[in-house]
């Protein structure tokens, strides 16, 4: 268990500016997840923590030390890859104990280590097997089991669970969150998934072109979005937005009802013309305008299915906001300048 | 005009059509495409192959009138002789050592070429020149190098002091560095191709592999002999399987340079089987040595086939 602190770091790759000057603290025991697109420097802020890269500027501190000048093998961290990068010619067994070989621990000891961590993940059936004998699910607890067996400071998590199919990755969720819970490992998790990253992270940094956008607990994150990049990153379907001013005022489609189902306190009405509407089982996602408005506002509403309002596209509904669930965002900088709630 | 377009789009639709149907005919298509092959093989390998067996087992010479059956007489007479396990002894170890060698070598240049540099292609085109250039005369430019007088080698040992006054090796003149000699040719010869099969095997390694066992605290040898040598194991062996066979049917390099001397001390299978039959005139003795190379290298060849199927992962 450590806390892992990145200072000021940058990274350059040729001209492009991939990590660009990050401070992130993960606490002891924490689940800290980076969250952001594709490209955001997300990947290569864990690979520096790893050692697999090296800051261009800035600095690496685990545990109280700078490491920047440690090879991997030196900071004592565990990484698990999206594709787990198990090692093709060796059998399960290999695997997990091929970190422990390398640092030399006697035979008995990685013996007892190996059926620890395969126990752990319930893959004792295949200790014999090589990686291409296995389900992907299997692949993804070999790997974990190989990441913990040494009991790392800190585990390294790169997508560990985007090669899953979409069930298996509720499961494989669930337990990724207990197991981190009982070791209580500092835990640093790269993902694009705004799902995983709400429901595994203790807290959640927002990555955006190399920055860090926002760092807080999913309900900061979801309810207080510092600006309007973490406002429409977050959330499915997004924050919707209208220009008001010098600010545009955001909130979230499940903030956005029908009139007749919440009509006292303090609300702001909206004429809201329908132009579709798609039924997902458990929401009704309706998709319209704001009636009469130039430019043109579009807006989503999600209305869970069982509020059973009868609305029809292609007509205009009276739909209202709750005034505490608006938040402002500046016009300049998109900064959160107040409110928002979740 | 208009007739005779329409009459020339006509026939190549014509023509079109039958080509199509013929290709997409399943029971004979395959036979049309092997079909060259086979002649190619059988013409030239397998006509030679079996002549060969037939010449071995008969009194033929270049000036023979008539030719009669002698049964085994010609392999009793080579097994009884000297220079054949002489020969076989050379061309055994001549195999065996540049081979190592070429191992050796061909996985440190690999290694170096699969990091990314500045002018990495070029130092890949340049390992890869004596690969393309004809043997013939990459040898001869060996034998200026060895050169009894003029030996580079020797005179840029003297001149940077590493040969006394009195020293001189002569390096196609002395039993040991003859063997030598022909080992670092055969060397240099097939290298470029094993550094390319071993350069394909390293950059088919995901990164991600090497990134797993940096993190997971494996240091340089560690990394190499337990991740990236096994991983590109099977495809070594194929290069060393061409090596082998290669060198071990390779005749240009002693000719050019030893011509089997000092004393039989280079000759190889191949070199004697080409001195007894073309030159000596033995026509019957010749097959015979040569088959000597049959049974060896169809071995090797199985058995690597094995191993680099059984070694196979992912």
């Amino acid at each position: 268990m450590a806390i892992v602190e990145t200072r000021r770091i940058t990274k350059l790759f040729d001209e492009v500016r991939a990590v660009d000057g990050i401070d992130i603290i993960a606490r002891e025991g924490e689940f800290l997840v980076l969250l952001g697109p594709s490209g955001c420097g997300k990947t290569t802020l864990m690979r520096m923590i790893a050692g697999l890269e090296r800051p261009t500027s800035g600095d690496i501190v685990i545990d109280g030390n700078i490491v920047n000048d440690l090879p991997p093998r030196a900071r004592n961290v565990a990484m698990v890859f999206q594709s787990y990068a198990l090692y093709p010619h060796l059998t399960v067994e290999k695997n997990i104990s091929f970190p422990l070989r390398a640092v030399g621990m006697p035979k008995d000891e990685i013996r007892k280590k190996v059926a620890w961590a395969t126990q752990m993940f319930g893959i004792q059936r295949f200790v014999d097997r090589k990686p291409r004998q296995l389900s992907g699910g299997e692949r993804q607890r070999v790997a974990l089991a190989r990441a913990v067996v040494r009991e790392p400071v800190v585990f390294l998590l790169d997508e560990p669970l985007s090669n899953l199919d979409a069930k298996l990755r509720n499961s494989a969720r669930d337990e990724l969150k207990q197991f981190q819970r009982s070791l209580g490992t500092t835990t640093i998790y790269v993902t694009h998934d705004q799902a995983e990253a709400m429901g595994l992270g203790d807290r959640i940094a927002i990555l955006n072109q190399g920055r860090v956008r926002q760092i807080g607990t999913p309900h900061e994150i979801y309810g207080y979005p510092a600006d309007i990049f973490a406002a429409t990153f977050i959330g499915s379907p997004p924050m919707n937005l209208i220009e008001d001013g010098k600010t545009w005022i955001g909130f979230r489609p499940e903030a956005f009802l029908p009139k007749e189902i919440e009509s006292n306190g303090d609300n702001v009405d909206f004429a809201f013309r329908i132009t579709r509407i798609e039924y997902l089982g458990a929401d009704r996602l309706v998709y319209g305008l704001i009636d009469g408005r130039t430019p043109e506002t579009r807006l989503i509403s999600k209305i869970p299915t069982n509020i059973r309002t009868h609305i029809d596209a292609g007509r205009v509904y009276d739909f209202i906001v709750r005034r505490q669930d608006i938040a402002r965002f500046d016009r300049e900088g998109g900064r959160r300048v107040d409110g928002g709630a979740a | 005009m208009t007739s005779a377009i329409t009459g020339t789009a006509g026939k190549i639709r014509g023509k079109d059509r039958l080509l199509s149907r013929f290709a997409d005919n399943d029971r004979w298509l395959w036979r049309a495409m092997l079909a060259p092959a086979i002649l190619y093989i059988g013409l030239l390998v397998g006509f030679p192959f079996l002549l060969s067996l037939y010449y071995s087992m008969s009194s033929v010479t270049v000036a023979s009138q008539d030719v009669h059956f002698v049964g085994l007489e010609n392999f009793r007479r080579i097994v009884e002789s000297g220079t054949f396990w002489l020969s076989l002894q050379n061309t055994i170890v001549i195999t065996v050592v540049s081979q190592f060698f070429v191992l050796v070598f061909a996985n440190i240049l690999a290694t170096a070429l699969v990091v990314d540099f500045r002018g990495r292609w070029l130092v890949r085109l340049l390992i890869l020149l004596p690969w393309v250039a004809p043997i013939s005369l990459g040898s001869i430019g060996w034998l200026w190098i060895f050169d009894s007088i003029y030996s580079v080698i020797n005179w840029t040992a003297r001149a940077v002091g590493l040969l006394g006054p009195n020293e001189w090796p002569i390096w196609l003149g002395q039993p040991t560095l003859a063997r030598a000699s022909i080992i670092i040719v055969n060397v240099w010869r097939i290298l470029p191709l094993a550094t390319v099969i071993v350069l394909a095997g390293l950059s088919s390694i995901p990164q991600d592999i090497h990134d797993a066992a940096e993190v997971d605290g494996a240091g340089f040898w560690r990394h190499h002999f337990q991740i990236t040598t096994p991983l590109i194991l099977p495809i070594t062996l194929v290069a060393l399987l061409f090596g082998i066979i290669f060198t071990f049917t390779d005749l240009i390099v002693v000719f050019v340079l030893t011509r089997g001397g000092p004393y039989d001390t280079t000759q190889v299978i191949a070199s004697w089987a080409y001195f007894t039959g073309i030159q000596g005139g033995d026509l019957a003795g010749g097959a015979a040595i040569s088959l000597f190379l049959f049974p060896v290298l169809a071995g090797v060849a199985i058995l690597f086939l094995w191993l680099a199927r059984h070694t196979e992962v992912t």
